[in-house]
């Protein structure tokens, strides 16, 4: 059953990043041309796959740190596949991002000339040095792991373990422990850094006064929330294919205990959003309205009413409470339910993150200004493209394999061995 | 519109002699503003089109369009315009989300962006409560057609500089754009083409900080309003309503 499910995921990555190269032409060879995106709703899909992966990726370092600093015994087998979960899901937002900046090659200005006023370039500081903090960690949580891999591996595996030990070669007990020290630190210095870097991007949003959907102090708390509950769900579903499942009692332990986190965050999620909606929906303010009646019963209502509340609530909510809370026999295997409920509430999060993005720009800020002067660009409704979605495929895709071929040739999970302290 | 106490050719002539004196001080002691009055726009919109020629604007890129807006029901009904080029704020919020410090305001009051630097992140166009900023997506009005016509790819002339449009990579293809008060021109002793187009004479320029000039004297009327006050972007583009 799951090696079906790894082949399946394997043959719709692969067909994804193929496909996605034609997207991937059309970026390099059109620019912004083929993009629905413009001038009076300058932000489309990639900005919103762009805080999706991010989301996924700080939430997965911060379940990572139940590991790493706050030693919860349970989850000590799935330390490693959370950041390495961070680390994919990074890359795929990175990438996500830079196919949307109007001039690729100029991307280390916002280091290069750095602006600390805006929170853009505070987002380019905190990624970087959150980025270094997920490679160093993944590092050192594997890096006794790879020197045996070096060792006494076979093929590409072994290969690419002597590459990345950098010639360490010390996997005594002392050795471990004091990585197990440095990685209790990295994490303890992490947390703060995940947090500020993610929930900067929610003020990001939330700073722009000129949209007032998303001017609220409570967005870098939704960003924050979203965050853990998309990729606690994530994270479940990526355990149940590709973690430690030697012992069948231990991996549905860890199941109903991941579940139960899931469950509680997405209901958390969704008293914010319900609480956002009933607010706002009270204002007469055009900019708080509209942009709430369009998510509601505008053109695109299926996107919060289907494939949000229905898949990504609705659905998962019943089966994590009717499996990971467990009645009467809580012995009874649940991850293959659990891990497809988590896997609806990870996907469909695109659509709360293209909520967030797209609605709040479709009020226009002088009434009237669309018909001022007609142009590419200079309207206030929005479709992604076919380019668009392709460019997003092919991102999600590269972010995919870089996971799959990862998982495969570097010592992410080894059940043989436990890892944390 | 009692303020106005000139004869129509005289507010030229006064605004090109405003011009001249502000040209003699230093960049930081002059402060240029923009003052339009709405009673008398009559929304031919030659203001739009005036400056689209001047500054070589492609599809999808405009920098004072002008709104109109309109009350009661047929057959009683009135129209207001409202032409919109940038409000110059002296608080801009534009310049504040650059993550690449590739835009500033001026000591002479305009906000600048040097499209070279710009990274075309779009976060300026989302942080204008104006929507004073449009994206250049690189397109060209012959698009389609056989050939790209020479007349298309000629440099624009914004902050003194030679923009050409060779390709569709380079800047300010890819950037955020908007009015610039045509600072270019006006660094020349000539008056921004939307002002010397305007046929009711609706736009004025001038050195606000030259009390002696007319719009110092205009942002002294009873009538003159800012756009979106409440946004505290403090804007120097003024409405006489």
């Amino acid at each position: 059953m799951k090696s079906t499910i790894k082949g399946l995921v394997w043959i719709i990555a692969v067909i994804g990043f193929g496909v996605g190269l034609y997207g991937m032409f059309l970026r390099f060879t059109t620019g912004d041309r083929l993009t629905d995106y413009g001038s009076y709703i300058p932000w489309g899909l990639w900005v919103a796959f762009y805080i999706y992966f991010i989301g996924l990726s700080a939430g997965s370092f911060l379940l990572s740190t139940l590991v790493y600093v706050a030693r919860i015994e349970k989850l000590e087998k799935i330390g490693k596949l959370a950041l390495f979960t961070a680390f994919g899901c990074l890359v795929a937002a990175l990438l996500s991002i830079w196919m949307d900046l109007g001039h690729m090659a100029r991307v280390g200005n916002v280091l290069l000339h750095m602006n600390l006023s805006s929170m853009m370039s505070w987002m380019g500081i905190l990624y970087s040095s959150y980025f270094g903090i997920v490679i160093i960690e993944l590092w050192f949580a594997l890096r006794s792991d790879l020197v045996k891999t070096a060792k006494t591996g076979s093929g590409g595996s072994r290969t690419l373990a002597r590459l990345l030990s950098f010639g360490s070669s010390d996997i005594s007990a002392e050795a471990r422990a004091a990585d197990h020290a440095k990685l209790r630190v990295l994490g303890i210095i992490g947390i703060p850094l995940a947090i500020a870097f993610h929930g900067g991007v929610g003020a990001l949003f939330g700073v722009i006064q000129a949209r007032p959907h998303w001017n609220t102090p409570l967005m870098p708390i939704t960003f924050l929330i979203g965050a853990l509950a998309s990729s606690g769900a994530l994270l479940t579903a990526v355990v149940y294919i590709w973690g430690p499942d030697k012992s069948k009692e231990q991996l549905n332990d860890i199941m109903r205990f991941l579940g139960k986190i899931v469950l509680a965050l997405v209901l958390f999620d969704f008293l914010l959003e319900i609480s956002e909606f009933l607010i706002g929906l009270y204002s007469m303010v055009p900019a708080e309205r509209l942009p709430l009646e369009a998510i509601l019963h505008g053109h695109f209502w299926y996107v919060f009413w289907i494939v949000h509340l229905l898949i990504g609530v609705v659905i998962p909510v019943i089966i994590l409470f009717a499996r990971a809370v467990p009645k009467g026999r809580p012995d009874k295997p649940a991850g293959g339910l659990i891990a497809f409920a988590c896997l609806l509430v990870a996907v469909t999060f695109i659509a709360v993150r293209f909520n967030i993005v797209i609605p709040a720009q479709i009020n226009p800020e002088i009434p009237g200004l669309q018909y001022a002067f007609s142009g590419p660009g200079l309207k206030f409704t929005y479709l992604p493209t076919t380019m668009e979605w392709l460019v997003s495929t092919w991102v999600t895709s590269f972010g995919v394999l870089l996971f799959l071929i990862g998982e495969k040739l570097l010592p992410i999970v080894n059940p043989e061995h436990r890892e944390a302290a | 519109m009692a303020l106005i106490d000139v004869e129509r050719h005289e507010i030229r002539e006064r605004m090109m002699n405003d011009l001249q004196r502000a040209l003699k001080k230093p960049i930081n002691k002059r402060h240029w503003a923009m003052v339009i009055d709405q009673a008398k726009c009559v929304g031919c919109t030659a203001c739009t089109t005036a400056c689209v020629a001047e500054n070589h604007l492609p599809p999808g890129v405009v920098y004072r369009p002008v709104v109109e807006t309109e009350v009661g029901k047929y057959p009683n009904v009135r129209k207001t315009f409202l032409p919109r080029p940038c409000m110059q704020c002296d608080d801009p919020p534009c310049v504040k989300v650059c993550p690449a410090h590739a835009t500033w305001k001026r000591p002479d009051g305009i906000v600048e962006i040097n499209y070279n630097r710009c990274i075309g992140c779009r976060y300026c166009i989302s942080a204008c409560p104006y929507s004073a900023r449009t994206f250049d997506k690189g397109f060209f009005y012959t698009d389609g057609t056989p050939e790209i016509m020479d007349y298309e790819k000629e440099p624009s002339f914004e902050y003194g500089r030679e923009w050409p449009r060779r390709n569709r990579e380079t800047s300010p293809i890819g950037n955020a754009r908007k009015c610039t008060y045509c600072i270019h021109r006006v660094e020349k002793g000539i008056l921004p083409a939307c002002v010397t187009t305007c046929i009711g004479d609706a736009t004025y320029f001038g050195d606000r900080n030259d009390p002696e000039s007319l719009v110092a004297e205009l942002l002294g009327s009873p009538r003159a309003r800012k756009l979106r006050e409440e946004e505290g972007t403090k804007p120097t583009t003024t409405y006489l309503v």
